[in-house]
């Protein structure tokens, strides 16, 4: 009888339970806002003794399968635009190739500490500066009281689709105007570059539809589902021919997270559109804050500057998780909260109306 | 508009428990052959297709059983929005 390949881990109930619970909570938060989850669910792999590799592996076996369901369920709901979602998604699988042969490179010069010091780096910059950007604009809404009007396309996102270079332009219905295509492939590039180093493209992804191209936050959280499938499905094909994907983790994962997304689809039908941003913009800071903690950690183990104690590495670590699990868990609150009030509403409208 | 809605909230118990059944059976077979599975689906090179093959089969029956999962309990879109769509 065939024996479990030597770097999978064995499976008990309580791993399961574990991988379920934390595939759920991904789940809701990617329903919601296109993305999310994967960056707890690998270095949560990784602490139950699965390698680096083969997290990476079996997220990614986990994420194409759960974004088809999530795009289909929000494209019942009209948010999907699926032509803008393959034309950055066929992008995006390059800048994956790409950003992985940066990894290896940067692996095989600097080693372990090196690797991780440049993901972390990245983590930092990237949501550091989208995530405070969004973040701000999210805020500034809510402050304004304007969150039932329709949201401003931004001036950047007006010149896009100003430029006209003939036998490059496409129709995209969610921005409901013409843009070239040569706008759309640095975006997806990058997209699939961040995806490729922090396992989330959707923090660029879903900010660069919104403000740079001029779609709406609802369909730009939706049409990335659609780049995650493609990015997904592309990165899953290439793990799986190195023999790395774990399919038992993988699908226990997917087990928890599809009950995640459908609900969190179903979120985003009772909230304005601020909400989207706010929960992204709130997650991408809160993350940065967890990364950040790491990285004296990582120049340490390279010696550009002085050593850290084990005990403090450990704390280091352990709070970083820590961090990195309440943004997640403080997303997927604030998403049920706001579904249960957009509901509670709807409700008393509805007897309101039928007592008239 | 209150009528039809009415009407459109018959619960699907019968199809939850059908692709519930099914997506139980699921895991259950792949839990139960492990060892077997994890080694095929870990050769790599063209059994590559056997891990994507299970993800899309368990996607659609296990996505089915969550979403009328979720229906069933009453938990569905805002209908305010639907029908502004």
């Amino acid at each position: 009888m065939p024996e479990i390949a030597s770097n999978f881990i064995n499976l008990d109930f309580m791993t399961a339970a574990y991988l379920f619970i934390v595939g759920f909570v991904g789940g809701l938060v990617s329903g919601f806002i296109g993305s999310g989850g994967a960056f707890v669910l690998t270095p949560g792999m990784m602490s139950l003794g699965v390698p680096g590799l083969v997290a990476v592996a079996s997220n990614m076996c986990h994420k194409f399968p759960k974004a088809l369901v999530g795009a289909m369920k929000r494209a019942k709901y009209g948010q999907v635009d699926v032509k803008l979602g393959l034309v950055l998604g066929v992008s995006a699988e390059a800048g994956v190739l790409y950003g992985a042969h940066i990894q290896e490179n940067i692996k095989k010069a600097f080693g372990d500490a090196g690797s991780n010091l440049y993901v972390s780096v990245a983590f930092v910059v990237v949501l550091a500066v989208v995530g405070g950007f969004v973040l701000r604009d999210a805020l500034k809404t809510y402050k304004s009281g304007a969150t039932n009007e329709e949201e401003k396309v931004t001036k950047i996102a007006k010149w896009v689709q100003s430029i006209n270079i003939p036998g490059t332009m496409i129709y995209f219905k969610s921005i409901n105007a013409k843009v070239s295509f040569l706008f759309t492939i640095p975006l997806g590039f990058a997209t699939g570059m961040l995806a490729a180093t922090i396992a989330v493209g959707g923090f660029v992804g879903v900010p660069s539809m919104i403000y740079v191209l001029g779609a709406p936050s609802l369909m730009a959280s939706a049409t990335e589902l659609v780049i995650a499938f493609v990015m997904g499905l592309g990165g899953s094909l290439k793990y799986a021919w190195g023999g790395l994907v774990d399919i038992r983790l993988a699908m226990i994962i997917l087990a928890g997270s599809l009950f995640g997304i459908q609900l969190g689809a179903i979120g985003t039908t009772y909230v304005k559109p601020f909400m989207i941003k706010l929960v992204m913009g709130l997650i991408m800071v809160i993350v940065l804050f967890s990364r950040a903690l790491m990285v004296p950690v990582y120049l340490a183990q390279l010696g550009l500057i002085s050593e850290i104690s084990e005990i403090t590495v450990k704390v280091l670590k352990n709070t970083s998780f820590a961090i990195m699990i309440f943004a997640l868990v403080l997303g997927a609150f604030i998403v049920l909260k706001a579904m249960w009030q957009g509901r509670r509403a709807e409700r008393l409208a509805t007897k309101e109306v039928l007592s008239h | 508009m209150a009528a039809s809605s009415v009407g459109a909230s018959k619960k699907p118990y019968g199809k939850t428990m059908i692709f519930g059944i099914v997506s139980v059976a699921l895991y259950a077979a792949l839990l139960i052959n492990q060892d077997s599975v994890t080694a095929y689906f870990s050769k790599g090179g063209v059994y590559a297709f056997l891990p994507i093959i299970m993800a899309f089969i368990f996607s659609f029956v296990h996505g089915n059983f969550t979403g009328y999962f979720w229906t069933s309990l009453g938990v569905e879109a805002s209908k305010k929005k639907k029908e502004g769509n």
